[in-house]
């Protein structure tokens, strides 16, 4: 495989809040190499968003290191994306500029972005909506424009936190084969956190499951089932084996809780 | 009937039966006029002041002034909302001294003022402009302190800079706040104007109600309580509007307003 993007070591993370100190993250290690789509599984509150949050140069590590393409991380970066667990819309702004709201920061090319916000915003099908304001639409179509808002500047790495779990299934469906063609596509790497197995199963190429809180790795396991993988794929055999290995796994996990 | 005719509809009911009150109790307690006026008498006076034109230049002077004051006061203390908001070395700086203006009563600074700023235009801005400033500033910190810790993190994230983020980001999620503080500021400038025309005028509603004391005309008075009424109103019901224009999002705040309105 191609050289490691994003190499996380004996990585903890300790929030001090009002009631006292609370470790989301103790001694996690992960990697990920350069066009790889990893997932990252786990149960709720074991530390997947404050991960991502970390990568995303938004939160320090208390202990360990985290560097992207050799340097250690100390703030956000232009080619970095996120698409957040909650939406997080601008409310006073039209869903076209929220997704544009990456090219302004950034200051790219307007004309450019806007052509391509609108190709997003097709490709997750709220092109008629472009104009509206986000409490003119539903908890899964606001999730579905900070899935475009995510991708509007083009990143090499993307940070995705369960992006899909508003979703219906028959649109959660199509967003998964729409992220795999872009990715393949695209050649970005790509972090992608969700509680779905079948979704993680059927995007990655490797899965880390993190331990319940404080998150730790507890096992990697590579797909290597082949691309391009359809609705037929989630029919197979194989794509049933791995699921049930992970889902038993899983009992495990929170039996231990 | 519908909703909305019965909300245009009551309050008439209301104002027909107090009027009809106010003439049947003068006349069964025989009150003399220099204490309590007919509806008739300030209804006169209220034509003679503004068809001849006496109460024009009064009327004229208070809005004048408070429009100055309110505009002035209100876009200061804005601007010092956000240096505050934004810098923790203002606020250490002047922290403590904001508090202690704020709980002292503005209005018995109206002397000094006036021996400051003379008995002309000015001392009636300046009170307005004090007593304008504090709730508009309180509103404006804690509305740009209460932002969305998410939309800040979205913010970091895509690497905007500071000044991006508290235009587009800090200020219009300050906005329902800054507009309960514009409508506030305009009773509290109304009030500090005409305390500043009672201490020291030579015109203004205020000095015309100062005026007719003197005199015992309880009917002028009256008129220029009605006069200075509707300036309040109609300011508030402006403020009102430009909220519910501006803040289009905020649902709860524009629900509120409607609550207010009916
Ligand atoms: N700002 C914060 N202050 C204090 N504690 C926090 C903060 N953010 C998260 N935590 C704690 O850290 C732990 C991990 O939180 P995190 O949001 O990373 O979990 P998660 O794995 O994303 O959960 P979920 O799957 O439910 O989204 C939780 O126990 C939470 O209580
Ligand atoms: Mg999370």
């Amino acid at each position: 495989m191609s050289e490691i993007l994003l190499q996380v070591q004996g990585l903890g993370v300790t929030y001090a809040s009002a009631r006292g100190k609370v470790k989301a993250l103790e001694g996690l290690d992960a990697r990920l190499h350069r066009g790889e789509f990893l997932a990252v599984l786990g149960p709720s509150g074991c530390g997947k968003s404050t991960l991502l949050k970390l990568v995303a140069g938004l939160l320090r590590p208390s202990a360990g290191r985290v560097t992207l393409a050799g340097e250690p991380i100390n703030g956000p970066r232009p080619d970095v994306g996120i698409v957040f667990q909650q939406p997080t819309l601008l409310p006073w702004q039209s869903t076209l500029n929220n997704v544009l709201l990456p090219i302004r920061t950034l200051r790219r090319d307007l004309a450019q972005g806007r052509r391509r916000a609108l190709e997003l915003l097709q490709l997750v099908g709220l092109e008629t909506f472009a104009n509206h304001y986000p409490g003119e639409l539903s908890g899964g179509m606001q999730q579905r424009v900070g899935i475009a808002r995510g991708l509007v500047h083009d990143p090499a790495l993307l940070l995705m936190d369960e992006p899909f779990a508003a979703l219906d299934a028959m649109t959660r469906e199509h967003m998964m084969l729409e992220l795999q063609r872009i990715w393949m596509a695209t050649c970005k790497s790509i972090v992608f956190i969700t509680h779905s197995i079948p979704e993680a199963v059927f995007l990655a190429d490797r899965i880390v499951v993190l331990s319940a809180r404080p998150g730790r790795t507890i096992r990697e396991l590579s797909i290597d089932l082949p691309r391009p993988r359809t609705v037929a794929t989630m029919g197979e055999p194989r794509f049933n084996s791995i699921c049930n290995e992970l889902r038993s796994l899983f009992t495990e996990l929170v039996h231990f809780n | 009937m519908s909703e909305h005719a019965k909300a245009v509809f009551y309050p008439i009911i209301t104002l027909i039966a107090l009027l009809a009150l106010w003439v049947v109790a003068i006349r069964v307690f025989k009150v003399p006029n220099f204490v309590v006026p007919t509806p008739e008498a300030v209804v006169s006076s209220l034509r003679r002041g503004y068809i001849d034109g006496l109460f024009w230049k009064h009327f004229l002077f208070t809005l004048q002034s408070t429009v100055f004051g309110y505009a002035l006061g209100c876009s200061l203390a804005f601007l010092l909302g956000c240096a505050f908001a934004e810098s923790k070395t203002i606020e250490r700086l002047f922290y403590p001294y904001v508090v202690a203006l704020q709980s002292m009563p503005k209005v018995a600074l109206a002397p000094l003022i006036i021996v400051w700023f003379g008995f002309e235009m000015t001392s009636k801005v300046v009170m307005v402009v004090l007593v304008c400033f504090f709730p508009m500033f309180i509103n404006t910190v804690v509305g740009l302190r209460q932002t969305n810790p998410a939309l800040l993190d979205l913010m970091h994230a895509f690497s905007a800079s500071r000044w991006e983020i508290l235009l587009r980001i800090k200020i219009p999620s300050a906005a329902g706040h800054i507009f309960a503080g514009l409508q506030i500021a305009v009773v509290l400038g109304l009030i500090g104007a005409v305390v500043a025309e009672f201490v020291s005028s030579t015109r203004g509603l205020g000095y015309l109600i100062n005026a007719a004391a003197v005199n015992l005309e309880t009917d002028v008075m009256f008129a220029a309580l009605i006069s200075l009424s509707v300036l309040g109103i109609s300011g508030s019901f402006v403020i009102r509007m430009l909220h519910g224009r501006i803040v289009f999002w905020d649902k709860g705040t524009a629900t509120r307003t409607e609550d207010v309105a009916e």
